[in-house]
């Protein structure tokens, strides 16, 4: 087989690529391997049945984690359920109907790169300053929600930009030349197509929304109490981990428990859109 | 495509989204402004560059609002944490379309992803309690620019990572075809083939990965040490400018919580920067 063997010869600058790129695996790998080890080890330990169903005690020190738990949640949908729908609405404009170099999608584009490289602290005294005061909302899971909602919204449009995009352009062209309408070529062609990297965005969206810290500290406040409704304040995990850490002495222990429940809801999200892309895909590659 | 009556709607519809999420950015802008209006009005920007140190609590007649050190110090950890995430992060991206059996690949993107998602705040409290003790163990006192550096540049590389994933991802499947058709080496397909058709999602990546290191607050706040200084050595604590936004804000009042809405202007400022020098680098390649 003379074309494998001709793949099979690379130069000493291929085999020093070759060994960068599986080095840098290897580094990526242990790194990993390092930080959720030491946050297991640290963690599971503290970690049982009571610690999750119990409200916290004594500033966090004793009890569980169950109000900080609903409240990260009810953060969580407030976010989503604003932030997806514009987020597939501006990367279906973006990369569909402003293919290319148009005025409006470049304009779309760099404002959302702008608000990308927003610090989330800035964001924190934007929604501090929009949601609670102008708005009247107050320190809630209301301001909290909407405030990390601007926060993931670019991640989210760029990473579903970047899915939509990766569909093949044949679709286009063979819808084009089927005359299909771009509400059915969308529904039934190209979001089903990528759905693995919409998945993918949403993931991220999801992620960084969780990971947030410093815009909840300023928005829904660290109130650590059983939320009542959605304008109630309430402590996302995050915070109750940089609470604990920074806050309450001898308080470490609880702070590496809740952030191994924090890592630990991150990975069943991660397995469970995982799942659920590959019900979306299978039927219809199959057929 | 036919335009047909709901897709003059859905146009819209997409229109109108797009407008939205692009006029978020300026909202906050306005905001950030209006709030900074004070500090630059009386102190005055002049003030923010020449003055000798930062202590805008005090009175007017002694207050100092000098912050090139923390300039200084975010600039040193954002640079040190790109010098450690990009070329991890592009060579990882690399090995999943270059170098791993597909098995291998799909778990190894898995384990990226899940680096992405863990939380500012838990790198910093492993970074306090592991990677701190290591440093001082090489030179006191351990929570310095080197600690921060590592932490932050750890935090962003799956973020540059995954992108640049996505941006090779991107690759027509029709011309990477065709350069096997003509016997193209792995390597020569990567050079010739997969770089210039990724060249803007390259960018970008670059971009959303100093941005983050750059904005990054809690991290930053728990292992950099905090100290006011223009850092002589790696292993100098430095305070960063987010971090004294952190610090600061909860006690702030009058110009001194409007001298903080400066320094997020400034940052603000170099994000921007940031962004058009990526979107001007990214055209100009492209086009060529």
């Amino acid at each position: 087989m003379p074309v494998r063997d001709e793949r099979r010869a690379e130069s000493p600058g291929e085999l020093v690529l070759t060994v960068l790129a599986c080095g840098s695996a290897v580094v990526v790998f242990a790194v990993f391997a390092w930080i959720v080890g030491d946050i297991v080890r640290h963690g599971a330990s503290e970690i049982s049945w009571s610690f999750l169903v119990d409200p916290p005690s004594r500033a966090g020190r004793a009890g569980g984690i169950s109000s900080v738990i609903v409240s990260t949640l009810e953060i969580l949908l407030v976010c989503l359920g604003v932030a997806v729908p514009i987020g597939v609405g501006a990367a279906l404009f973006l990369a569909e109907v402003a293919r290319g170099g148009r005025f409006a999608g470049r304009l779309v584009r760099a404002g959302l790169d702008v608000l990308a490289g927003v610090p989330s602290i800035v964001s924190g005294l934007f929604g501090n300053a929009f949601f609670c005061v102008t708005l009247g909302l107050g320190f809630s899971i209301l301001s909290g929600g909407l405030t990390l909602a601007c926060m993931v919204l670019p991640l989210l449009t760029r990473s579903l930009e970047l899915g939509l995009r990766s569909v093949p352009d044949d679709y286009r062209m063979a819808a084009a030349a089927l005359d299909l309408s771009s509400t059915r070529f969308f529904a039934q062609i190209l979001l089903p197509a990528a759905a693995p990297g919409l998945a993918a965005g949403l993931l991220l969206g999801i992620g960084r929304a969780m990971a947030e810290t410093a815009a909840l500290i300023l928005t829904s406040g660290s109130v650590d109490r059983m939320p009542g409704s959605l304008l109630d304040s309430g402590r996302a995990l995050s915070v109750h981990v940089y609470e604990l850490a920074m806050n309450v002495p001898g308080g470490e222990a609880r702070a590496y428990a809740t952030a191994l429940v924090l890592v630990l809801l991150l990975v069943a999200i991660n397995l469970l859109s995982n799942t659920m892309v590959h019900r979306l895909v299978s039927p219809r590659v199959s057929a | 495509m036919s335009r047909s009556f709901p897709d003059a709607i859905l146009v819209r519809v997409l229109r109108l989204l797009a407008f939205l999420s692009g006029c978020i950015v300026l909202f906050v802008f306005l905001h950030l402004v209006l709030e900074a209006w004070p500090a630059l009005e009386t102190p005055g920007l002049r003030r923010f560059l020449t003055d000798d140190a930062w202590r805008p609590a005090g009175g007017p007649p002694d207050a100092r609002y000098g912050f090139a050190p923390m300039v200084v110090g975010s600039l040193a950890a954002t640079l040190g944490a790109m010098l450690l995430a990009a070329p991890l992060g592009f060579c990882s991206a690399v090995f999943c379309h270059q170098c791993a059996p597909p098995r291998l690949r799909g778990a190894y993107r898995r384990i990226v992803e899940l680096l992405a998602g863990i939380p500012s705040v838990v790198y910093g409290l492993w970074g306090l309690v592991t990677l701190a003790p290591l440093v001082r163990a090489i030179e006191p006192p351990g929570p310095s620019l080197l600690t921060g550096s590592l932490v932050l540049g750890l935090m962003i590389l799956p973020t540059v990572a995954l992108l640049a994933d996505a941006a090779f991802a991107s690759v027509p499947r029709a011309q990477l075809q065709a350069a096997a058709a003509v016997s193209l080496s792995r390597w020569r397909t990567l050079l010739a083939v997969h770089l210039p058709q990724a060249r803007p999602g390259l960018w970008g990546a670059l971009l959303l990965g100093t941005a983050r290191a750059l904005g990054e607050t809690m991290a930053v706040l728990m292992v950099c040490g905090n100290v006011i200084q223009v850092p002589k050595s790696v292993f100098n604590p430095v305070r960063t400018l987010t971090a004294d936004i952190a610090l600061e804000l909860g006690y702030a009042t009058g110009t001194h919580r409007s001298a903080l809405f400066v320094l997020w202007l400034f940052l603000m400022g170099a994000v921007v920067v940031l962004v058009a020098a990526a979107e001007l680098l990214g055209s100009n390649r492209a086009r060529a």
